[in-house]
């Protein structure tokens, strides 16, 4: 499985080259925009993928409340899994905030607007980094379930958050017209939107399953560790019974 | 029926404590009260414009307040170890949960009671909507913070930096009920909108939190 990763490594650095090239060289320029709209082939990539890996932190989280009690062991594979997908999401969420605005800035004229995706993403943003602060503060050995009920309620909230905000902007709309790239595609933006999607899918999954094994260490060590000290104290309670 | 009467005792052991102390109301009502008077003395609010922050400027001071509340609901029963027996007991954790729920939901509409006369004269209001409206949205918006808040308050009892976590957690999860309340209520108060999507909003807010509370308040009280 981990050589899998070595060879995964190289084969997503291709891709995203190969991604790179496609949208810098071969798409066509948009015509208002000119070269700035290209930055959309990275922006549309990251913010789907980002709800992908939310997704699946959440589906982790469920299954491990399922298992944690019949099956303690698979259920820290959930746990580290569920962990590895919200923080990858959390870095995602924070590259779309980033690109958004570095677009938004010569395309719109202002770095910022509270439009419903802009809004909603940013609410996102919030809740996955309280996420991670839950996971920060809780007392050792209850962290793993009081986080698994933060991220399914969070992602509970996201269709609410998303609903929510587009009726608010809708009843007032916001006076900036985005150049939407759905107008009349070249099919040769599609080619450079699939290949940066999957590359950057590749690279997320990457990133994942690294921090995924990095997880799992610390939780076999922190189980031998715990087992350590479970045996030093028997070893004790020993030569007591022997005195 | 055996749910009713489990229900009744958690209610009746809330309200004696909150009877004779009066620590949550109090502490509330003089912290709503001072947000209240910063922020029209912030914002030196006209009529036309109170009319248009004044749904905020409420909601605000009622999330603050709810969570001086929310704060203390659970904190009281860790002395003692009160909260270990109550696990102990037969009795449903979602009953316990209910009970805590609408307890902090009493307390903050008593709240919103003796608050809304003070904001009326405060901000000069007399709304132009359809005033009844309010019946609806104050208690919906209010019982969207209440149950979230009180079961991140549970959540929350089991970090470091207990109150910390749960402004943490609870703020950016109730956005968009939040958002809601807000925009109903300055909808009622202009009278340029209709507050109707915004009710049903809060609804669904409502039903999906309160379900997802009932169910996973087990998992979070028998944390371990």
């Amino acid at each position: 499985m981990k050589k899998l990763l070595y060879l995964w490594l190289p084969a997503t650095g291709a891709l995203l080259i190969y991604g790179f090239m496609q949208a810098w060289y071969i798409a066509p320029t948009e015509a208002t925009m000119g070269n700035i709209q290209r930055i959309f082939y990275y922006h549309f990539a990251i913010a789907n993928l980002m709800f992908l890996f939310f997704f699946l932190s959440f589906i982790a989280s469920i299954g491990y409340l399922a298992v944690r009690r019949s099956n303690p062991l698979r259920a820290q594979s959930f746990d580290a899994f569920a962990l590895a997908n919200a923080e990858v999401g959390v870095v995602y969420c924070a590259c779309v905030l980033i690109q958004g605005p570095l677009w938004a800035r010569p395309v719109w004229g202002i770095w910022w607007t509270w439009d419903e995706r802009l809004t909603s993403t940013l609410i996102l943003f919030l809740i996955y980094v309280a996420y991670l602060m839950v996971r920060r503060f809780a007392v050792a050995g209850q962290t793993q379930t009081l986080a698994a009920v933060i991220a399914i309620f969070g992602f509970l909230d996201v269709p609410i958050v998303y609903f929510s905000i587009r009726w608010w902007r809708t009843q007032h709309p916001s006076p900036v017209i985005g150049g939407g790239p759905n107008t009349g595609l070249d099919p040769r933006i599609w080619v450079a939107v699939w290949w940066n999607l999957a590359a950057w899918l590749g690279w997320g999954l990457m990133l994942m399953a690294f921090r995924y094994y990095s997880i799992r260490r610390e939780q076999r060590r922190e189980q031998e560790q715990a087992l350590a000290a479970l045996e030093a104290t028997l070893d004790i309670r020993g030569e007591e019974s022997k005195r | 029926m055996t749910a009713l009467r489990q229900l009744a005792a958690h209610l009746r052991k809330d309200l004696l404590l909150e009877f004779r102390s009066r620590d949550a109301i109090i502490g509330m009502l003089f912290f709503a009260l001072l947000v209240v008077v910063i922020f029209s003395l912030a914002f030196d609010p006209t009529m036309a414009q109170s009319r248009a922050i004044s749904g905020g400027i409420l909601w605000v001071a009622l999330l603050f307040a709810a969570v001086i509340a929310l704060n203390q609901a659970w904190a009281r029963e860790t002395r003692h170890n009160v909260l270990d027996s109550l696990r102990m007991s037969p009795a449903s954790p979602a009953l316990l949960f209910l009970a805590k729920a609408l307890v902090n939901f009493l307390f903050v509409t008593v709240l919103e009671l003796i608050l809304a006369p003070l904001f009326i004269v405060f901000y000069n209001l007399h709304t132009l909507g359809e005033s009844w409206k309010l019946l609806l949205i104050l208690p919906l918006g209010t019982w969207a913070l209440v149950t979230n808040g009180t079961f991140f308050a549970a959540l929350s009892l089991r970090t470091r930096n207990r109150e910390l976590i749960l402004l943490l957690v609870l703020f950016p999860l109730s956005i968009p009920a939040l958002l809601g309340a807000v925009l109903a209520t300055t909808a009622v108060f202009t009278g340029q909108d209709s507050p109707d999507l915004w009710i049903k909003l809060l609804v669904v807010f409502d039903v999906i939190f309160t379900t997802a509370g009932l169910l996973l308040f087990d998992v979070v009280l028998s944390a371990e």
